[in-house]
């Protein structure tokens, strides 16, 4: 897919879905939107872009592989759930700043839980398309 | 008490780490165990002998009933100084027999784990305890007759012994529970205090028959009878051991137990003693046609057994005696014949008697107590076998009507044709000429051959002074068996009387019969053409039929293809569920809750089923995968209709990946190739048709169900108030349910590394190529 | 409303289930997602169906104040969702791999059976 207004097109999509995938994770708390939803819209972004620079492409600008996403999103995840042992409260029992943040809202441990599971949703599924789609480029 | 039981178990256990010092000369160490059981028990002669007996307790799983109560009275001791008195012999004279054997570790295990649940058996007063040990015996025992596990027959019999002693074990527990169901205890002692109920019982005739069933497999009575001759495939000290000495008198043990509860009813003696008079006859007549010594010695065992079934059955003071006499009378000749098969086999390497003469001249301490065995099995004054025989032949005379001539003529048979197999067994090899071959033949170890003289001289020794046992372990015994005292002291003279006059018959016809009769392959066919309508031959075509109606089974119902089991399954619940409509459950639809439609919710509608039919029937691939996007898409819409967002976004962000996935996937393979013909197409369209119709079905029927709504109330209170959250359903994912959510992370971690290392795999092997 | 859904489960089952009663492994993994969007749907629609209310609650309110949309069904099925994607993409790198080994993406291909096609 060589068309030039994909390719400039996706250049700027990149940065834009991004930053709205990021939206769609914090205001999950309030309204429609969480870290499974805002996950998929940043795996969707990067194969778009993915599609017109080809993955190699796309594997360049990233620091490191997709799959890296993932230990760090289930460790995220798996530290919300315990840091409130440390405060002598159960597991998964959720901890909140006492002041709201402008923008976000309030902060807590599910916050972070939720960025847990974005980071996995966007390994996840930039791992297994990328795999295979290196895969059948390479025959 | 539960020490000395537990000792073998954990012998056996300690001979998986120590074994391999046991292996050689040590070996004769693993007898120390019997030993030092026998003389434990041997402590409790003076109290049981003057009517006292122990019980033990010690709670296992008490809230069902199952505890390790044990009991030692005068039938419990008699069994248990047999399986440690006899016990050690088989020890000493293995240790010597195996020697060279790489398993002897692994065979003394088993010896002792075998020994360790005879024992239980033994003295369980908990009916269940007993039956775990009755199992373990049959266990144990199929590893030891399956000893040499390289040979082909000696696995085909240890499975079969397993397969007829087990399957009788599940009737024995099924007996033995509803005894406990009836009764109301698990304890033998209780029952014995209730046993009018039980006999008063709706149930008493199937627990008889369960009962039955047990102890008849486990004693090989007929027609269940055939394993035992085919459990001589084991080494020759296991065949002494537990296939004449012990194992196989646990179902005599087990009835002999039994009697003060269940006994003395017709229908407890009736078929005791049919079956009991028939196997003692059928299978001492089998015996004397046989040529292999063991194979003798196994019929004659059977035999004996049937005897000692037939004796329980009589049931009166004198039969029973005659019984516990005849347990030990044969215990202990029919060790020492096997244990001198054993020596003939290991020197000579041959038990066929038609080969077998002279012996005498090698092996004269064996000659002597083969002899001596002989005689005691024929009952001849002065040996232990002439007061069992005249006790025997008093218990069938002392019985009412015409039965003492039918008894007694049965018995007498019986004892002619044991007499001979029993000069077969314990003469034949040592009288006449010694032939060249075996001229070079000497005298094993030891160890080897005075177990079988030290048994013999003991037949002897308890036949001239019978009082050395009687009041110390058989009167005792009997009396347990019969649950009253009995007051008969034995003698070895009785005056001149009938049953010396029996006696006489028996010997001498059974002598003439020896002297005429020589063992021939000639008699052995043409008892083995009588194989097809035996037992064995039967059960095997039943086995047979049921392997081919298995094969057919699993054939038609487990035959590899995925769709035929789906559509099993799929008729299967169509059937079920279309039954329960048409019986009566009317589909009940209410239009009042449903709520209004709107155009482009027939027009979502609309496109999603044309997007289905072009996906079901399309023959191209890419517009298979462009269908199913449409579908995702129009589902995201419902979705977006019915107030949920969330969902929306998810299964449009999804669909989306979806379609990228196929088609990165799919596009470069070919397109469908058309499989099935158009009648099968139908059929599957109709029962997939069907099947959706079903679906929708119970969808409305659940419809019309009320909803309770209380969780949803709950999470939908408590989303702000307790979670600061004000989308409740991404509050129930990361907060209420998050444990949930975790774990659907990590699932979907272990899909992507999956994935990835399923496409690596495949780089790595294509660069292998 | 609901007539028209109930209608719409009975399809996408009814063609599910055809689909995976092919020979061929791509009309499996298709008629695999058919159902996993059946199921989807009926788990929605036992959960009642609401319109115009999502399970939000408005600016400025602690708890509900009107009726709303069953919030249960909706995190059950979100899940399910991401769910199936993952079991979609293993079992399509499945097949792809089947088909490069035997070269076909006949079912039957896969096993060795004894007798005859049914």
């Amino acid at each position: 897919m060589k068309s030039i207004i994909l390719k400039t097109a996706s250049t700027y999509l990149l940065p834009i879905l991004l930053l709205f995938s990021i939206f769609i994770l914090l205001r999950g708390h309030y309204y429609p939107g969480g870290g499974f939803v805002g996950g998929l819209i940043a795996a969707i972004a990067f194969v778009l872009h993915g599609f017109t620079y080809g993955v190699d492409g796309t594997l360049k600008l990233m620091p490191f592989h997709p799959g890296a996403l993932i230990p760090i999103g289930l460790g995220l995840a798996a530290m919300s759930m315990f840091l409130p042992v440390f405060f002598g409260k159960p597991v998964m029992s959720s901890l909140w700043l006492p002041m709201p943040i402008p923008v976000i809202g309030m902060i807590g441990t599910t916050l972070f839980f939720d960025i847990g599971v974005y980071l996995v949703v966007i390994g996840v599924v930039l791992t297994i398309l990328f795999s295979i789609s290196q895969y059948s480029e390479n025959g | 008490m539960l020490i000395a039981v537990l000792a073998g178990l954990i012998g056996a256990i300690l001979y998986i780490p120590l074994g391999k010092y046991l292996r050689g000369r040590l070996s004769v160490l693993a007898s120390a165990l019997p030993l030092g059981l026998f003389i434990y028990f041997c402590s409790f002669i003076p109290e049981v002998s003057a009517g006292d007996s122990f019980r033990t307790h010690y709670p296992w799983v008490s809230s069902l009933g199952v505890n390790f109560d044990f009991y030692l009275d005068g039938l419990s001791l008699l069994f248990s100084l047999l399986i440690t008195g006899v016990g050690t012999l088989i020890f000493l004279y293995a240790s010597a027999y195996m020697k060279g054997n790489p398993y002897t570790d692994r065979f003394f295990a088993y010896l002792s784990l075998f020994m360790a649940a005879m024992l239980g058996v033994a003295l369980s007063d908990n009916i269940l305890l007993l039956f775990i040990f009755w199992e373990l015996t049959s266990i144990s025992s199929f590893f030891l007759i399956g000893f040499d596990n390289d040979n082909a027959d000696s696995r085909k019999n240890s499975l079969k012994a397993l397969a007829i002693t087990g399957g009788g074990g599940f009737f024995l527990m099924a007996g033995l529970i509803l005894m406990g169901h009836v009764s109301g205890s698990y304890s033998i002692q209780e029952m014995i205090s209730s046993n009018e109920t039980l006999k008063a019982h709706a149930l008493y005739g199937l627990i008889l028959i369960l009962i039955f069933a047990g102890a008849f497999t486990k004693s090989a009575q007929f027609p269940f009878h055939f394993w035992l001759p085919g459990a001589m495939k084991a080494p020759t000290p296991v065949s002494a051991y537990l296939h004449s000495a012990t194992m196989v008198k646990a179902g005599v043990y087990l009835l002999a137990r039994m009697n003060p509860v269940l006994g003395g009813t017709d229908q407890w003696t009736i078929p005791l003693v049919i079956v009991g008079g028939f196997t003692m006859l059928y299978a001492a007549f089998h015996s004397i046609f046989r040529t292999d010594m063991k194979a003798i010695l196994a019929y004659s065992t059977i035999s004996a057994l049937g005897i000692l079934v037939f004796l329980i059955g009589i049931g009166t003071k004198e039969s029973l005696l005659a019984a516990s006499v005849f347990i030990l009378v044969h215990a202990l000749y029919k060790a020492a014949l096997f244990l001198i098969t054993g020596v003939v086999d290991h020197e000579t390497g041959t038990r066929d008697l038609a080969k077998l003469s002279g012996l005498r001249k090698v092996l004269f301490p064996v000659a002597a107590a083969g002899l001596l065995a002989a005689l005691s099995s024929a009952g001849l004054p002065f040996t232990f076998g002439f007061i069992g025989k005249d006790l025997i032949y008093e218990a069938t005379l002392h019985t009412k009507g015409l039965l003492p001539l039918i008894y007694t003529t049965l018995a007498v048979l019986t004892n002619i044709l044991l007499l001979y197999a029993g000069f077969l067994a314990g003469i034949k090899p040592f009288a006449g000429t010694l032939p060249a071959q075996f001229e070079k033949v000497h005298l094993p170890h030891w160890l080897m051959w005075t177990p079988p003289v030290l048994l013999a001289v003991m037949g002897v020794a308890l036949g001239s002074f019978p009082a050395l046992a009687d009041a110390a372990l058989l009167n005792p015994a009997a009396q347990a068996i019969a649950n009253t005292p009995i007051e008969s002291p034995l003698k070895i003279w009785h005056g001149f009387n009938i049953v010396l006059l029996l006696s006489g018959i028996t010997l001498a016809t059974g002598s003439l019969l020896y002297f005429f009769k020589k063992p021939s392959p000639a008699g052995l066919n043409w008892i083995e053409g009588f194989n097809r309508i035996s037992p064995e031959s039967i059960m095997r075509q039943l086995v047979r039929y049921f392997g081919r109606l298995s094969d057919w089974y699993t054939d038609v119902l487990h035959n590899g293809f995925l769709r035929s089991y789906l559509l099993r399954i799929m008729v299967f619940s169509i059937l079920l569920l279309g039954y329960r409509i048409l019986k009566g459950d009317s589909v009940y639809i209410s239009l009042d809750k449903i709520s209004s439609i709107s155009f482009y919710e027939i027009a979502v509608g609309i496109i999603l089923t044309g997007a289905l039919y072009l996906t079901v029937t399309s023959p191209s691939r890419l517009t298979v995968v462009v269908g199913s996007g449409v579908i995702g898409y129009c589902i995201c819409l419902i979705f977006m209709f019915y107030s949920a967002p969330d969902l929306a976004m998810t299964q449009f962000t999804i669909d989306t990946l979806t379609v990228v996935l196929f088609v990165l996937v799919l596009f470069r393979l070919p397109p469908f190739l058309s499989f099935a013909n158009t009648a099968v197409k139908i059929r599957d369209g109709a029962v997939a048709i069907a099947f959706g119709a079903l679906i929708a079905l119970v969808a409305l029927q659940v419809l019309n169900e009320p909803k309770d709504g209380s969780i949803s109330k709950f999470y939908g209170d408590n989303a702000y108030v307790l979670a600061k959250g004000k989308n409740v359903v991404n509050v129930i994912l990361v907060d209420f349910r998050g444990f949930d959510t975790m774990f659907e992370i990590v699932v979907l971690s272990i899909a992507a590394l999956g994935v990835f290392s399923l496409i690596k795999l495949r780089l790595k092997s294509s660069e292998k190529e | 409303m609901e007539l028209l859904l109930v209608i719409l489960i009975g399809l996408l089952y009814a063609a599910g289930m055809y689909l995976l009663l092919r020979r061929s492994m791509v009309k499996l993994l298709i008629g695999l997602s058919m159902l996993g969007n059946g199921a989807n749907i009926l788990i929605f629609l036992l959960g009642r169906i609401t319109k115009g209310k999502p399970p939000v609650i408005d600016e400025g309110a602690k708890i509900f104040a009107d009726i709303y949309a069953d919030p249960v069904p909706q995190a059950l099925i979100l899940t399910a969702i991401v769910i199936s994607f993952g079991l979609q993409a293993f079992a399509i790198v499945l097949l792809k791999r089947v088909y490069v080994l035997i070269d076909s993406d006949d079912l039957d291909d896969l096993n060795t059976p004894e007798d005859e096609d049914i």
